[in-house]
């Protein structure tokens, strides 16, 4: 089972990867979430795996228990990514309806004109 | 109360007093005044009251404890040389804010001038009497840093700018230098204070590390104290106001350096080490100087390379290595303090009067200004060393040390360079007084010249009276305090044969003073032809070397930055990932790994069922993933194998948490892409796609090969302390909800703000984003004709208000199981959220924003407030902050049951989840509105009753 495991964590990673490092801001978002799920994973097998053995303590009798730290520390890491996500989300969201473009660098004819080009574009639009 | 207690607060004194001039500006510029001066009058007042014990011999010493763990104390010392050097700061600074008060202009921001001041003076001050050699780092860098602002006062002078910045560069880095020396003398002598590293000479100069700490804080005192080659900052720093340049550079700040010599000279001085770079760097430093001084017809220029030059001349001193060359070097600190300042403020009062400090357009000053004259002029004589003043006392000590000295077998080298330093310091110090006073009486002055009123001259007046009397009368007025700090510098012993008086009788030093000022008068006598050679004679121009020097290191960093951040986000992932993989291919590399420990679960038909189903899921995600709608719902599959997985491994709560979360993020990321084109176009070539894979394997298998290789392996966890405290010491049997709500309540706390900044920071980003240009775009935003026309249909707005009520059930119960079994505040807040998200999709949002009842930023609010307020509360039980506390209740139907103050904590968290999540779809929804998107107020859009009621009319 662990080089299953292993090998969904290498194979999340490297999907993440792929998309992140895309040119649109809805694939890298997909693609960060796709390492979020990757790490979470990677950061809960770090208690090493167990089946049948939740960390709930039975009274009666004396049990071996999975590791419950990372998995108290992953719930929280889950909860955080969905904020990030968010954030970027909305993010993206907003760089596409301020520029009408949602890739993700900035070219340097963005940097050096991209004022005076919005601009006009603006104008355009008023004209319209 | 110890005397010595009064030290830390004299340091601090400076710092605090640099609040009221900001203040007391506003009533006026006298006030402003008084105020900085009382702040100093305050701290000088203390060291006079310390001053009697230090005078006897004592070394007084106060400790605060600050970073024990790092050796960081807050200790001060005051011993000799300490409370010269305090005595100069306060007593100077004194005359600076009297002399800066009249000097100022009505435009200059004077509140801003004094408060730099103090704080200047608060730094310097503080090196002095730190004990604790991380302290005297702090001041040592804080005086870089006033520095700069005292240099920069000016802000609409160029050159006042580039000034401050050079001399921060320069001196900033040998503070860097300063430190990594430091931390090696501490580490040689095992302690961080300098009254225990004082006591280790001999371990330190016999250590192998003792060039290398040698060097770098040499090159913190060379660059502190403008020695050659550093020394070009100094003259540009005189763009600053002339107040600042008689108080940093000529009495204070650029004296750091040469206290810093003096400190360490028990401990690093006596090695041919350092006597060769030190006595050679002053040495090179006093004659460049001098000459360069010569011919500068800036009036503070020339004085700037003055004080190089008798910088020089007291590193030259310390660098010898004998007492006898510490006695002089101290004794010469007071001279130059006192001659070099009032010079500096007779510069500035011609400057003031005649609106010109080139030498060339003045002279005939002595009828027009005869008190300044007589000011400039005795301070100048005392700089060239002429009898009767004190210059001239210093002078012959130099000398007579320069004298006895033997540079590599050479016994004539050092006399004659000496003797011609000094002799250019009598030329430049005569050219001064008879360029500017003597002569002829102009008529082009640029401004009518006049002396000044009084408060002007006082200051410089009350320094020149010193300067006689110490000539004069050298043993009554500066013998004790010489003896006392010299005795500090060289670490005590048996004092060096001197004296301080006037006839020596006819010794090597008199004769080579005579030849000075002879040959001085001489070369001054020849200065027009040497003016016209020394201006055709080539030179390198320090500043154009420092410039373009600065210049080659931006344009390096500038490509670096280029090359690795250009504006594409896509290549520095990319240079991130590959180079995170490349060094944790090296540690790996270089630490090998031991045998597998652990014995493999074996594979079971379900694992392999849902491993296959997430491979096959992201491989189709990648091919697919140009259609986001498609894509989205391929994610959703790959999120439902890892609850799955969580399940199948034992984590129920995380399972739970992973599927909440899920189903709110793909509602988000739906909601967002309607407004987001719903294609990704193609436009990666091939090569980038294969370049891109490339990388994408290479971290995926990296990250798998790690994960494989610490599955295989035990681990030391402290989840047994979790396990076996969780039901006695929290009150829970789920280990992991105790652990969120108790054990680590703390980072949990920690995390719900986080979710609620996020939350607050998607309703800010909105908000501005439906004020910007974005608000326009979206207000002639034409939709894609509906699929559906029916947008809320009768099932669904049927179905989610009869399961409303159920998902809050099924909330309450996960909530309240949740420190028992899987479940708590966070799952329970998502379960919430997805109840209600339910109702505004069904009944659109109108309906929905009118039956709700509190706002979603309160919400978060209120959860924050009272997770807080269940970890206060554990205060007044005198316990730590969150330490729970449980007990058990019976109500008679119901069996027994246990409450807990962390189901409060819990309940803080469910309700900033709650909020975060609602908060942010709330903000996505504003958006489709204010896109023209018709709400409806009814919450069906086709209402069979209506029908029916109208058919009935």
């Amino acid at each position: 089972m662990e080089m299953l495991v292993a090998s969904g964590i290498g194979v999340l990673t490297a999907g993440g990867m792929y998309l992140v490092l895309r040119l649109r801001a809805f694939p890298v978002v997909l693609g960060l979430a796709m390492l979020s799920y990757a790490v979470n994973v990677f950061l809960f097998s770090s208690g090493r795996l167990a089946t049948g053995m939740p960390p709930v303590l039975n009274k009666y009798a004396e049990l071996d228990y999975a590791d419950p730290l990372p998995q108290a520390l992953v719930l929280t890491a889950i909860v955080i990514s969905f904020g990030m996500t968010a954030v970027l989300v909305m993010i993206a969201l907003g760089s596409y309806l301020e520029s009408t473009d949602d890739s993700v660098n900035v070219t340097p004819a963005d940097a050096d004109g991209g004022a005076a080009a919005s601009g006009e574009d603006r104008d355009g639009e008023d004209a319209r | 109360m110890n005397t010595g207690d009064l030290l830390p607060i004299m340091a601090l004194v400076p710092f605090l007093g640099a609040l009221l001039p900001g203040l007391m500006i506003r009533a006026g510029r006298d006030a402003c005044a008084w105020a900085t001066a009382s702040a100093t009058a305050l701290a000088f007042v203390m060291l006079m009251v310390m001053a009697p014990s230090v005078m006897r011999g004592e070394v007084l010493q106060a400790q605060i404890e600050w970073l024990p763990a790092l050796g960081l104390s807050a200790s001060f010392f005051l011993d000799g040389l300490g409370l010269l050097f305090a005595a100069m700061i306060l007593g100077v600074g004194l005359l600076i804010i009297l002399y800066a008060r009249f000097y100022l202009s009505g435009e200059d921001p004077m509140g801003q001038f004094y408060t730099y001041l103090l704080l200047f003076q608060g730094a310097m001050l503080g090196i002095v009497v730190s004990d604790n050699i991380l302290l005297l780092l702090i001041f040592w860098e804080l005086t870089s840093l006033s520095s700069f602002l005292l240099i920069g006062y000016w802000k609409h002078l160029p050159e006042g700018r580039q000034g401050a910045r050079m001399a921060l560069a320069v001196t900033g880095s040998g503070g860097l230098a300063l430190i990594g020396g430091m931390l090696i003398l501490g580490n040689i002598a095992g302690s961080y204070d300098l009254t225990v590293i004082l006591t280790q000479g001999d371990a330190i100069r016999a250590s192998e590390w003792y060039l290398p700490a040698l060097i770098l804080i040499l090159l913190g005192a060379f660059t502190k104290s403008a020695q050659f080659p550093f020394h070009f900052w100094l003259p540009h720093a005189m763009a600053a106001p002339t107040p600042v340049s008689a108080y940093l550079h000529s009495a204070t700040m650029v004296k750091a350096g040469v206290f810093l010599l003096a400190r360490m000279w028990p401990v690093l001085a006596g090695t041919p080490e350092w006597f060769y770079i030190v006595a050679t760097t002053g040495l090179v430093t006093m004659v460049l100087g001098a000459l360069i001084a010569l011919f500068k017809d800036d009036l503070k220029a020339l004085l700037a390379f003055s004080t190089v030059s008798h910088l020089g001349l007291l590193t030259m001193l310390l660098g010898l290595g004998t007492k006898f060359g510490v006695v002089a070097a101290v004794f010469h600190v007071i001279n130059h303090l006192t001659f070099k300042a009032a010079l500096f403020m007779s510069a500035g009062i011609v400057d003031h009067e005649t609106h010109t400090r080139d030498i060339k357009r003045l002279g005939g000053l002595r009828t027009l200004m005869p008190i300044t004259t007589a000011i400039a002029s005795l301070a100048a004589l005392s700089m060239a060393g002429i009898p009767f003043l004190n210059g001239f006392l210093s002078k012959e000590m130099m000398l007579d040390a320069a004298e006895k000295t033997v540079w590599w077998e050479n016994p004539l080298i050092v006399p004659v360079l000496a003797t011609l330093g000094a002799l250019l310091s009598v030329a430049y110090s005569f050219r001064f007084i008879i360029h500017t006073f003597f002569g002829p009486v102009r008529d082009d002055y640029p401004a009518k010249p006049h002396d000044p009123g009084f408060g002007l001259w006082a200051a410089p007046a009350f320094l020149v009276v010193l300067v006689v009397l110490i000539g004069i009368f050298p043993k009554t007025v500066a013998g004790p305090l010489v003896a006392v700090a010299s005795d500090a510098a060289y670490g005590g012993g048996k004092a060096p044969y001197y004296s301080l008086k006037l006839w020596h009788g006819w010794v090597p030093a008199l004769y080579m003073s005579i030849v000075a000022v002879v040959g001085g008068l001489i070369l001054l006598a020849l200065h027009r032809p040497l003016d016209w050679l020394w201006l055709r004679t080539p030179r390198p121009e320090a500043k154009t070397i420092f410039e373009g020097l600065v210049e080659r290191i931006a344009a390096l960093c500038g490509w670096i930055a280029r090359g690795t951040h250009d504006g594409s986000i896509t290549r520095y992932l990319a240079i991130f990932a590959v180079s995170t993989v490349g060094l944790g291919y090296v540690a790996w590399a270089g630490g090998g790994m031991g045998a597998a420990t652990r014995e493999p679960l074996p594979l079971t038909p379900v694992g392999v069922v849902g491993w296959v189903l997430l491979v096959a899921a992201t491989g189709y995600l990648l091919a697919i993933h140009h259609n986001r709608f498609r894509a989205l719902v391929v994610v959703s599959i790959i999120g439902l194998m890892i609850s799955f997985g969580f399940v199948y491994f034992s984590a129920a709560d995380l399972a739970l948490t992973q599927i909440s979360v899920e189903t709110v993020t793909i509602l988000l990321l739906l909601l967002a892409l309607h407004f987001l084109p719903k294609e990704t176009p193609r436009e990666s070539p091939a090569w980038i796609k294969a370049r891109d894979g490339a990388i994408a394997i290479g971290t995926g298998g990296a990250v798998g090969m790690l994960a494989y290789a610490f599955l295989l392996r035990d681990v030391d966890t402290i989840s047994d302390y979790h396990i076996a405290n969780s039901y006695s010491g929290g009150g829970g049997t789920n280990v992991v909800n105790v652990i969120l709500v108790d054990f680590r309540g703390y980072d949990t706390y920690g995390e719900i703000i986080v979710l609620g900044i996020a939350g607050l920071t998607i309703f800010a980003l909105m908000e501005s984003l439906l004020n910007g240009a974005a608000s326009r775009r979206l207000r002639n935003w034409t939709f894609a004709p509906d699929r559906v026309r029916d947008r809320h249909p009768l099932m669904m707005v049927v179905a989610t208000r009869f399961l409303l009520p159920i998902t809050c059930m099924v909330g309450a119960y996960i909530f309240l199981r949740g420190h028992n079994q899987p479940g708590g505040g966070f799952v329970a807040g998502l379960i919430f959220s997805i109840g209600l998200l339910m109702q505004y999709m069904a009944s659109g949002f109108a309906w929905a924003e009118n039956r709700q009842r509190i706002q979603y930023h309160s919400m978060i609010g209120l959860g924050c407030i009272i997770a807080l307020a269940t970890g206060v509360g554990a205060w007044f039980n005198g316990m730590p902050f969150l330490t729970s506390a449980f007990g058990y209740v019976h109500l008679p139907p119901i069996e027994e049951f246990e409450l807990a103050t962390a189901l409060f904590f819990d309940l803080g968290v469910f309700l900033a989840v709650l909020g975060a999540v609602m908060l942010t779809l709330y903000s996505l929804s504003r958006i489709a509105r204010h896109a023209g998107a018709t709400t409806n107020k009814e919450p069906l859009d086709y209402d069979p009753s209506r029908r029916i009621a109208r058919e009935a009319r």
